[in-house]
């Protein structure tokens, strides 16, 4: 029962794999049976948050590490399925495939957080990526130029580079060491005797994590994708792979390369690149989901200043971090796929007004965006300054200082949809009907960006002694 | 921590802080408009109502923290929830209490829109306002400091003037920007003291370039929220667009956290970069002092008439905080009191004649004077409050910080004279304009004087000008220990330093 929520997850997959199958799926069927699969797989990950267990001759560790971010993952696959139950930018006859590809996607992640041998986390990582592939050209063609078939193919393109770079990154940690076990190549390398190749292995694998998390300089997929592929799939895109990215960053940094100053310059330098230039494209965007990627793309240069730090609390910061950033992009693609009226991309100014147009949303919109902006109380601001004081304690001033001035630069873009939403009058534009249930949703996110914010000692104390197993 | 004075028992400043907040939560379920401003009125009477044993068990002999509360929040980081009150914050925090109500009255009639959210936000507001005065742990001062500006950006941006986009927007970057590195230097400050308790940080040996770098940064953040000149553009756009309520709370409170913050955090926590700086930082009080005046002289329109005039009394305040000395400082402290009541009651003005010509044009308001002689009564006594006359509150006020200032040096306070000239100046411009006007006054015959309501809002705006200039010793006394240990402090620093005569590494 260790792998409880896999389990479900893969039975899940199977059973829409049958649905799919009739010769007129239908997509009511599609969306409760993935629906039972994906509250049935949160439960799951509940119910084995303790599991402890090695499986498949060890390359396959449940702990509490991977068990935290499977919860996670649970978490936001049900909030997911619960806002994004419409799918309306999806044909209602592919519906059946877009669950099965999005359960097996998630499958991937979660088998990815357990994974500690290297071909185990090759797999689980293609798993993942492949079915996500596939989501992004489901969408309907509206606009006649097939912008998700570009964004599919770019996604693909820039994938399998980063994947190219990881396998060449693992190989050269297999010829040096001899094993493909992470303990063991940890401990192979702990003796000394540490060649360069080390570091640069170890970086060709962060490369691949690094396209995942779009950080500088892996991120050019990112605009481009967010933009074509449909409202849910890109709420599951800028979430959900989050968790795996840094839980298998964590993984691999504390693999010693006996070059940790250089890393951590690196680093840095990419930490920074990405904030600016996540946050200043981010400023010139219409498109809210191109911006909410790009500003996706800042955030993950937060991530990697907590990572920077290389130690426990550095860890358990970045994953306090990345928890509150998902569940704030959820709280923003929440109100996206729901303004949007058939599926198609929501601007700027297609959000005027929703104070009165559907007030929760408007509200959920708020503090989804104040928070992503880092203003206190919401989680954003904590994980800002966690992040910052254990830069700083690493004696990063410049770095830190840098970061700071970026939180001003993003209020910007941030502010200005806030703006939309709340002072703009809504002109022609007609209310915005949703069901309780994603209403409910919202007030669950808001709940949990305020409370994990204003209290986080518990989890952040959590998650470092969890770090600590690690080490 | 014995520089705290737990209270036991009923935890009165955590109530002051929650209660506001959790009639905004209330406000959240129930929707009528009546209700809503009712509620809203309700809630900040209870608050102003409960903060006044604040004053009857304040022990004005004693320079500690009182009124106390302390609860771990976040052990790990050395984080805690830690309240407390002294000399220096006491009257700002009851004047911030005190005010909320009339915020509310002011804006019984000129909400018509959305009045549950505006009610909300004057709540949320109160909280955050009260927090940031009562925080003696340096993460929850700073949470309360940078929640407070999403209320007050709303506040402008819904319910504001014609440029209410362009003035909430800048005001909003404009405060975040300063305040960025304020964390920076929040967490430099942790990583060498190791707590997040401001008492402890105070007085320590950093090095002095740290404590320049930690100056800039914590002055930065409050000369933007001042406003300091040259720090000040947005401070006009703000005002002249936010509704009266959230002119008041702009000028009376908000502005005084950045005073506060100077008083507080600048000159313990970074004394020798406090005296190494304070030359620069006086001449640009005088200039903000001169260039407040001179431009309040050109505006055609009140509300930013009054706010240059705003830059420029703060500029009186800022001038006294860094003299140095306890007459300048406790001016500046009382100047901060009067400032709140004199602008918050001038802006209530301007909100009451806007109510009923829908302008705030100067031109357009002139000679109502012989309609509205209860309206024009109250306005001349808060202008002439406002240039400082004698027997009103800004007198003494002033007169405190210019003694302080002379004490420090002569040059400098016959520099800030002209200001006082100037605010007379553009002061009773205004008022000859509007009380008689010219030979071409519009027609004015339509306007109705100030009800009822209108008046028992100004009425205890009066008496505090009136019992501050008249009688202001109480207030003295209060702040009269905190300031004096803060001097003491400050003396016994620099004799050390001299004595010590350490090089500054």
């Amino acid at each position: 029962m260790v792998i409880l929520p896999e389990l479900v997850l893969a039975a899940g997959a199977l059973a829409l794999f049958l649905v799919s199958l009739s010769k007129t799926p239908s997509a009511q069927t599609a969306k409760s049976v993935a629906m039972v699969f994906g509250l049935a797989t949160f439960a799951a990950t509940l119910f084995a948050f303790q599991s402890q267990g090695s499986l498949f001759y060890g390359a396959y560790a449940v702990d509490q590490y991977s068990q935290l971010f499977k919860a996670f993952i649970g978490f936001s696959l049900a909030l997911l399925l619960i806002f994004g139950q419409n799918l309306k930018g999806i044909s209602p006859n592919v519906r059946p495939e877009y669950y099965l590809f999005l359960l097996l996607s998630v499958l991937g992640l979660m088998l990815l957080v357990s994974s500690v041998e290297l071909i185990a986390i090759f797999i689980s990582l293609e798993l993942s990526s492949f079915a996500l592939y596939l989501l992004v050209p489901m969408r309907d063609d509206r606009t006649g130029i097939r912008v998700q078939m570009e964004a599919g193919m770019k996604y693909v393109l820039f994938g399998v580079m980063a994947t190219g770079f990881m396998l060449y990154g693992m190989s050269l940690l297999f010829g040096l060491t001899g094993t493909t076990y992470l303990k063991d190549i940890i401990a192979f390398l702990a003796k000394g005797d540490l060649q360069p190749t080390v570091v640069v292995a170890v970086l060709l694998v962060l490369a691949g994590f690094f396209y995942k998390l779009a950080v500088f300089p892996m991120h050019f997929w990112v605009p481009d994708v967010y933009q074509g592929a449909s409202n849910e799939t890109a709420g599951f895109i800028a979430t959900l792979p989050k968790f795996g990215a840094v839980a298998l960053l964590i993984r691999f940094l504390t693999v010693p390369t006996g070059q940790s100053s250089f890393l951590i310059e690196l680093m840095a330098v990419l930490a920074l690149c990405s904030m600016f230039y996540g946050n200043l494209s981010a400023l010139v965007q219409k498109d809210i989901k191109r911006m909410l990627g790009f500003s996706g793309i800042a955030h993950a240069g937060f991530v990697l200043l907590g990572l920077l730090a290389l130690d426990r609390e550095g860890y358990g910061v970045a994953i306090y971090y990345i928890a509150g950033y998902v569940l704030m992009n959820l709280a923003c693609f929440l109100v996206i796929s729901n303004v949007s009226r058939e599926g198609e991309n929501v601007r700027i100014e297609d959000v005027n007004g929703l104070y009165k147009r559907q007030p929760v949303l408007a509200f959920v919109l708020a503090v989804g965006l104040f928070g992503l902006a880092g203003i206190p109380p919401f989680v954003g601001f904590m994980g800002k300054f966690m992040i910052l004081t254990s830069a700083l304690r690493a004696d990063h001033v410049v770095v830190v200082c840098l970061a700071a001035i970026n939180t001003a630069i993003a209020i910007y873009y941030y502010l200005s949809v806030v703006k939309a939403a709340y002072t703009a009058e809504p002109g022609e534009r007609p209310p915005v009907t949703v069901h309780p249930s994603i209403q409910l949703a919202g007030v669950v996110l808001v709940l949990a960006i305020t409370l994990l914010g204003a209290l986080p000692a518990r989890f952040i104390d959590f998650a470092s002694t969890v770090v600590q197993t690690l080490l | 921590m014995d520089l705290l004075l737990i209270k036991e028992g009923f935890p009165l400043l955590s109530f002051l802080i929650f209660l506001p907040l959790a009639g905004a939560l209330v406000l959240l379920f129930y929707h009528g408009e009546a209700f809503a401003r009712l509620w809203a009125l309700l809630i900040t009477s209870l608050t102003a109502v409960c903060s006044l044993p604040l004053l009857f068990d304040f022990d004005p002999t004693s320079s500690k923290y009182q009124f106390a509360e302390l609860y771990t929040w976040i052990p790990r980081l050395k984080i805690n929830y830690i309240v407390g009150m002294d000399g220096i914050s006491i009257l700002l925090v009851l004047l911030t209490t005190l005010i909320m109500p009339f915020c509310v009255l002011a804006s019984w009639k000129y909400i018509q829109q959305r009045v549950t959210p505006f009610m909300f936000c004057l709540l949320v507001m109160e909280t955050s306002m009260i927090g940031v005065f009562v925080a003696l742990d340096f993460v929850l001062f700073y949470i309360f400091w940078e929640f407070m500006l999403i209320p007050m950006y709303l506040l402008i941006a819904v319910w504001g003037g014609p440029r209410k986009a362009y003035a909430s927007i800048k005001f909003f970057l404009y405060t975040l920007a300063g305040s960025v590195l304020l964390l920076v230097a929040i967490i430099a400050l942790y990583l060498k003291s190791g707590s997040f308790f401001i008492p402890e940080m105070m007085w320590q040996p950093y090095s002095l370039t740290f404590q320049v770098l930690v100056f800039l940064a914590f002055f930065l953040a409050f000369a933007i929220k001042v406003p300091m000149f040259p720090f000040h553009t947005w401070l006009p756009a703000a005002h002249v667009e936010a509704p009266t309520a959230g002119s008041v709370i702009l000028a009376s409170v908000l502005l005084k956290m950045g005073t506060y913050g100077m008083l507080r955090f600048c000159l313990p926590i970074t004394p020798d970069a406090t005296m190494l700086l304070a030359q620069p930082i006086l001449w640009l009080s005088i200039a903000g002092i001169l260039y407040g005046g001179f431009t309040a002289l050109a505006q055609q329109d009140m509300k930013k008439l009054i706010a240059y005039s705003s830059v420029g009394h703060m500029g009186f305040v800022t001038l006294g905080i860094f003299v140095l000395n306890s007459r300048g400082i406790e001016g500046a402290l009382l100047q901060m009191i009067n400032h709140g009541v004199t602008t918050g009651a001038l802006f209530l003005c301007v909100g009451m004649i806007y109510e009923r010509t829908h302008s705030r044009e100067l031109a357009l308001a002139t000679g109502v004077g012989k309609y509205m002689p209860w309206f024009v009564t109250f306005l001349a006594f808060f202008s002439l409050s406002s240039f400082g006359f004698p027997g009103t509150n800004s007198f003494i006020g002033e007169f405190l910080v210019l003694a302080g200032t002379f004490e420090y040096n002569t040059f400098l306070a016959l520099a800030a004279i002209p200001g006082a000239v100037l605010a007379a100046a553009y002061m009773l411009r205004m008022l000859q304009k509007v009380v008689w006007g010219g030979t071409a006054n519009p027609d004015q015959s339509y306007l109705t004087d100030i009800g009822v309501r209108e008046i028992a809002v100004l009425t205890p705006f009066l008496l505090f000008v009136f019992w501050i200039g008249l009688g202001p010793q109480p207030f003295l006394d209060l702040m009269h220990t905190s300031v004096s240990t803060l001097i003491d402090q400050l003396h016994h620093w620099q004799q050390h330093q001299q004595v010590a005569a350490v090089p500054w590494h």
